[in-house]
């Protein structure tokens, strides 16, 4: 009863006065369907009446019933009687059990041409993301809806969750962002030292430094940072619960899910990412610091009148004024992506992918928007 | 089936497994014989669905031997227990179909990880067995969440028998069906197994499925299987939970119809 050895199939038909006798010998089984397919396909299906001899059988499954059917169906196709002989009970049960028509085997037409389907995919993303946006405009409106309500009734605060997610978001990846923008001071320090060293003007290291990181940097690695690391746990995390069904039993529950997993996250990175982005500016002009110390000998004392010279207090608030504005963004985003999930665990995935995409496409753009606002009032 | 002539398709023997202190199984043996439908029954915890998941290699036991169609899966080198994995199919609680794959492309997994086989034949096979197992044939081009629930449990039916299998592992198989819809999925597998010669391991709760289609009910019970046989056997059976078990209201309604 080996599935693997001693198990050949053989399919034999032979020319027999008028008609054709046939066999089917030995093992008919899914190992050989492909073999057996074959070797019926070269059968030239002759007028006349054909037997088809089942009893030198030793196993059949289902595959190897169907291949008898597809057979019989084969040799009928010229109008031919064919009949069965030999066939055992047993047989004769799986026989019936695999019979039907011929046509439900065939997959469905692959659809249209290329052309028309890669036409047909702009066609659809395009409306999509026209959708798309539409429905993240609602959720924000609903946010904020939620947000007036829970400034009416504070006491309806999470507190609890606030906390644990400014943990999440904001104590957790200190050490993260600190290494980053250390690291990014760094190559700054470095890369700026060695072009205006050309023109001896290497102190002005310390505006590059100041400038960049203060207004754009700090805040912008911080952001891209957070959306990778808790946007996308946003999404993960509430779209496994809307997968669960958690959020339709909070509803039923009385509870609202826009208040009880949305908000609390809304708040804590409203709270944590301008802490976090100064906490980027610090790491940052250390890093860009220590570098300009050790390869322009520019002594720390130095390197801190220069950059009281050099930065405005106003400087350092235009790059922090945008921290919770991108905190709101890449919250609302993170959310939204979470509640869309449906039906699959790859949809959370999905969902994921998208949610840390758009999140930082919106963070670059809302920057590029602030710094011509900034421009235009003169700041 | 005589006692002479059955043949064990598989054998454990001594198994013993433990999480962490706590002792799921102790010492315990279990015979299943070519071509019956075995039901395992027990309470809450008591490790049906553990003993299902050490059989099929899931879960790597603490001592014991497990010798399934004449191979110790245990010690078997990668080749033979690949052979074996071909000759079982394994149904899980929710059907745990691919989620990224069709219903037609799921049944085709083993296929293409087993067999040679031309794809258009493949093809053909696979809404072979979509019909077998009695769904529509437009659910073969479905994904698993366009399904009911029913439905995946029937579409997990159909992959666990992509390969024609010699030993179907069937995991509370009427679980949170309808029972208009449990009796229809006792009546599938009972025909399947008479058609094909399958043997059936089936974890279960369902008191009408144990009676309905069951030939041997194996009780885990106690750390071990405490009694095994037929349900005229377990009837008789003394043991506090058993009786209970056989004799409830639950079980009354069910030995009525």
């Amino acid at each position: 009863m080996n599935a693997e050895t001693g198990t050949t199939a053989l399919w034999q038909a032979e020319r027999r006065g008028d008609g054709m006798a046939c066999a089917c010998l030995g093992a008919w089984i899914i190992g050989n369907a492909g073999a057996i397919d074959a070797a019926i396909a070269r059968t030239p299906a002759g007028p006349g009446p054909v037997v088809i001899d089942l009893s030198s059988l030793t196993r059949l499954d289902t595959a190897g019933a169907h291949m008898v059917v597809k057979a019989e169906r084969h040799l009928a196709a010229n109008g031919a009687d064919v009949q069965l002989a030999g066939v055992r009970p047993e047989h004769e049960t799986l026989l019936n059990l695999v019979a039907c028509d011929a046509a439900r085997l065939v997959p469905p037409p692959a659809g249209p041409p290329w052309i028309v389907r890669f036409l047909g995919g702009i066609g659809r993303s395009t409306v999509d993301a026209a959708h798309e946006a539409r429905d993240l405009i609602g959720f924000i409106g609903l946010v904020v809806a939620t947000l007036a309500r829970l400034i009416i009734r504070p006491w309806r605060l999470r507190l609890t969750s606030l906390v644990f997610n400014i943990e999440q978001v904001g104590f957790n990846a200190l050490p993260i962002i600190g290494l980053l923008s250390f690291l990014i001071g760094v190559v700054m320090a470095y890369q700026g030292a060695d072009q205006l060293q050309r023109f001896g003007a290497q102190i002005y290291v310390v505006n590059l430094l100041g400038i960049s990181i203060l207004r754009e940097l700090g805040v912008l690695m911080t952001s891209i940072i957070v959306a990778g690391r808790s946007g996308s746990a946003f999404t993960a995390q509430i779209g496994s619960m809307k997968l669960r069904e958690e959020i339709d039993a909070m509803r039923t529950i009385g509870l609202d899910p826009v208040e009880v997993l949305v908000l609390p996250r809304l708040l804590a990175l409203m709270i944590a990412l301008p802490l976090l982005t100064f906490f980027a500016d610090i790491m940052g002009l250390l890093g860009g610091g220590l570098m300009a110390w050790i390869s322009l000998d520019l002594p720390p004392r130095m390197f801190l009148t220069q950059l009281q010279q050099a930065i405005a207090l106003n400087t350092f608030f235009v790059g922090l004024i945008k921290a919770p504005v991108f905190a709101v963004t890449i919250a609302i985003v993170g959310s939204y992506m979470g509640m869309k999930v449906s039906g699959s665990a790859e949809s959370v995935g999905q969902m994921t992918t998208a949610s840390v995409v758009l999140s930082i496409f919106l963070v670059i753009v809302l920057d590029a928007i602030f710094s011509i606002f900034f421009s235009m009032v003169g700041l | 089936m005589t006692p002479e002539s059955r043949e064990a398709v598989i054998q454990v023997r001594g198994l013993r497994n433990q999480f962490g202190s706590q002792v799921i199984h102790d010492n315990l043996d279990l015979d299943v014989w070519r071509g019956e439908v075995l039901g395992i029954v027990g309470g809450s915890g008591t490790g049906k669905s553990v003993l299902m998941r050490t059989i099929v290699g899931l879960n790597r036991p603490r001592a014991g031997s497990i010798d399934v169609l004449g191979v110790d899966v245990l010690n078997a080198d990668e080749e033979l227990r690949h052979a074996v994995e071909r000759r079982w199919g394994v149904l899980f609680q929710d059907g745990a179909l691919f989620s990224s794959l069709t219903v037609a492309q799921n049944i085709e997994v083993p296929m293409k990880e087993h067999l040679d086989l031309p794809d258009k034949l493949r093809a053909e096979i696979a809404r072979l067995k979509v019909k077998l197992v009695g769904l529509p044939p437009e659910a073969a081009d479905k994904f698993p969440s366009e399904l009911s629930g029913g439905m995946r449990k029937r579409a997990g039916l159909a992959r666990a028998l992509a390969l024609d299998p010699e030993i179907v592992f069937l995991d509370e198989p009427t679980a949170g069906l309808d029972p208009v819809g449990a009796t229809a999925y006792d009546n599938l597998i009972k025909d399947l197994q008479q058609a094909l010669g399958l043997t059936v391991f089936m974890v279960t709760h369902d008191l009408d499925s144990l009676y309905a289609i069951c030939d041997r009910i194996a009780v885990l019970a106690e750390k071990r299987v405490l009694v095994e046989g037929p349900i005229e056997v377990m009837l008789e059976q003394t043991h506090p939970w058993i009786r209970e078990y056989f004799h409830g209201p639950r079980a009354r309604a069910a030995r009525g119809t």
